[in-house]
């Protein structure tokens, strides 16, 4: 009994010996699940999405059945290439990314200048909570309501205003800024909290205007803050299909087409499925070189 | 080192895919089931939305949770929008049993997902009405694959108040001088561009068209053409019905081809909205739908008797009513007789006027040897460009 439970601890005592020497190892087991997860469930999908690309299907006599043929060609990319409606959808798509970063940005510095500087901490903390609160509805319900709010004949903007912006493409790129507006506001608060009022003190000391210290002082040190938020816009509105699907209108978006295409064509679903990787891939080395990625 | 060891893991990722990916060749469907044994205590349903109603929606609409009681199989439903939909979710292996219209019937059985039925254990089989049964987009070779359930055309569905005179004919939603353009509606799915052809069989004779489905460059070309001239008039395509009948509330879309259960649900509304349907003098596309089981389903004996209880003459009654389509089982005609008269249950003169959906190939579906038509795959490449 004793020599049991003697040679098990010594047993635990080995193993523990054995990995106090082999430091690296250590680290290597203790991370070896969340790497092996990380590298199948991330990067296989990516990497099965980019095999999958390379293939072609092929209708059999009946018409019926749609065969997947393996053999690598670049017959998909040359289709999105060569089809005109692919290049129109895809800078559709960019343009709608790049208007709802701005848009965001237009709103999300002022509300998180005034959160960093001026608001009392009482207000600051009530105002995150504020900023993150719509994180917690359903994405769904969300969209839905704005479709209330933008119907182009009963809506409330349409009875406040007597015009609405309507359904269609400005819809769904004002319902994504009312989306993804947290993801800008957040990163661009921590920048300000960042940074030292005496900066700002110094710039107004040397009769700098608000703007001026703005322009001279802020943005220059925000723009790391900026281009983080701006990922997370941007890449966001690139995947996105739900909302331009519900707000109908009558075109479609990168996300809409691909959503199309995975029953019919999977493969060019999958090359097309490339076009906002790579966009975000080069989004992201231009990011590198502001120094954004740390902010993340 | 740290380089290598990346490319020996990526080189295992890969394996992994390809392992995943592989042996997926099989063709044949199995056996039909022999006899129907005990429930396996659930069943998963893929079904067009409405037709697999448990109260949740409606409280009017209920009788999923009777089969429930029943049976004991607890049922869990999933509704698909469009056939593309229906073919690639019953593919995955999840459902055991799938409502499918004519364009994907014949697709899941040439993929080998659907298994032969043994209509023997189909309780009220003699009942469903003759024409139904055992016709091109159920049976393959002899073999049953499909269950009739019910069909129905698609209508124009239009605003009361807003749409004076009352429509008669599509070319109210091809006219690119309409004077509702900006409020008129179509279908999201390729299959959309039968209904065009549908339009031009009665306004170009010349161009031929006998079988909206069996379309050559020619006919294909004329119908696409119209198709991108009616973008221009639309407010949206459709395919979330949620949204759809919420449009028609709000007055954004006054007009626009339609499910007779969106007609049916908006007019039920409290207080109701001014909506009516028409079946267009120049006929219309149509579905003819057929509950099929999954070759590889999980709990085949609870798939039967919710395919028993689907078709049973009651529920029938209760789906056709609350659908607005015909009803399969004719012993439903008992209870529901107006509604049976109303959208010609029996009427196989009637039930052949109109075009059900089903797959093009390349092979023309009306016969024609001397030409090659487009193919599905081809319907999905030009509704990507009709859309834009």
């Amino acid at each position: 009994m004793s020599t049991a439970a003697g040679s098990a601890s010594s047993g635990r005592r080995a193993v523990a010996r054995f990995f106090a020497r082999h430091r690296r190892l250590r680290l290597g087991v203790t991370l070896s699940g969340p790497l092996l997860w990380l590298l199948v469930a991330y990067i296989g999908a990516l990497a099965a999405l980019l095999v999958t690309s390379l293939y072609h299907d092929e209708t059999d006599a009946t018409g019926l059945i749609t065969r997947t043929v393996t053999d690598p060609a670049l017959d998909n990319y040359r289709t999105i290439l060569d089809t005109r409606v692919y290049r129109d959808v895809a800078v559709r798509t960019i343009g709608a990314a790049a208007a709802v970063t701005l848009i965001d940005l237009a709103i999300a510095l002022p509300i998180a200048f005034f959160m960093a500087k001026i608001a009392t901490t009482r207000i600051r903390r009530q105002l995150v909570i504020a900023v993150t609160m719509p994180l917690w509805a359903g994405y769904l319900v969300k969209g839905y309501a704005w479709r209330a709010i933008l119907n182009p004949e009963s809506g409330m903007i349409k009875k406040a205003f007597g015009v609405t912006p309507g359904y269609g493409v400005w819809g769904s790129i004002i319902t994504l800024s009312y989306l993804w507006l947290p993801y800008m506001v957040i990163p661009i608060f921590s920048g300000l909290e960042r940074l030292p009022n005496s900066l700002l003190e110094a710039s107004t000391d040397l009769g700098g205007k608000a703007a001026r210290t703005f322009r001279s002082v802020v943005l220059p040190l925000l723009v790391p803050s900026i281009v983080a938020g701006s990922i997370f816009t941007f890449s966001l509105t690139l995947g996105d299909f739900y909302v331009n699907r519900i707000f109908g209108g009558t075109t479609q978006f990168i996300g809409n087409n691909i959503y199309s295409n995975f029953g019919a064509n999977l493969p060019l679903a999958a090359a097309y499925a490339t076009v906002p990787i790579l966009i975000m891939i080069g989004y992201l080395i231009a990011a590198r070189a502001t120094g954004a990625l740390e902010e993340l | 080192m740290r380089k290598r060891n990346s490319i020996a893991s990526m080189a295992m990722v890969l394996a992994l895919v390809a392992a995943a990916c592989g042996g997926d060749d099989d063709d044949g469907g199995g056996d039909a089931l022999k006899e129907i044994g005990d429930g396996e205590g659930a069943v998963s349903i893929l079904a067009w939305p409405y037709y697999a109603e448990d109260g949740t929606q409606d409280p009017n609409y209920d009788w999923v949770s009777k089969f429930e009681t029943d049976t004991g199989c607890q049922a869990s439903v999933k509704y698909f929008l469009t056939s593309d939909e229906a073919f690639t979710l019953f593919g995955g292996g999840d459902y055991d049993v799938v409502s499918a219209s004519g364009d994907s019937s014949l697709r899941s059985v040439a993929a080998g997902d659907a298994a032969p039925i043994n209509t023997e254990l189909i309780d009220h089989y003699a009942d469903l009405a003759p024409f139904l049964k055992e016709q091109a987009w159920n049976t393959v070779d002899g073999t049953v694959y499909g269950i009739p359930h019910g069909w129905g055309a698609n209508v124009l569905q239009y605003n009361t108040e807003e749409v004076t005179p009352a429509p008669d004919s599509w070319g109210a939603v091809f006219d690119p001088e309409s004077p509702y353009a900006g409020k008129i509606a179509a279908f999201d799915s390729p299959i959309y561009i039968a209904d065009a052809a549908v339009y031009l069989m009665a306004t170009e004779p010349d161009l031929g068209i006998t079988n909206p489905y069996a379309l050559d460059q020619e006919q294909f070309d004329a119908a696409i053409a119209l198709l991108k001239e009616q973008n221009a008039i639309l407010a949206e395509y459709w395919s979330d019905y949620v949204a759809y009948e919420d449009n028609y509330r709000a007055g954004s879309t006054v007009m626009g081809t339609s499910w007779q259960v969106v007609v049916n649900t908006l007019q039920a509304d409290e207080p109701p909205t001014p909506v009516d349907s028409v079946l267009p003098k120049e006929g219309s596309t149509a579905w003819s739908d057929n509950w099929m089981v999954h070759s590889a389903a999980k709990n085949p004996n609870c798939a039967y008797k919710w395919i028993n209880y689907i078709t049973s003459p009651t529920v029938q009654a209760e789906v056709a009513t609350t659908f607005g389509e015909a009803p399969a089982n004719l012993k439903s005609c008992d209870d529901i007789g107006d509604h049976c008269d109303a959208y010609h249950a029996d009427d196989q003169a009637y039930y052949n006027q109109l075009h059900y959906w089903t797959t093009p190939t390349k092979e023309c579906l009306d016969g024609r040897t001397d030409v090659d038509c487009k193919d599905y795959a081809a319907w999905v490449a030009a509704w990507t460009e009709v859309k834009g």
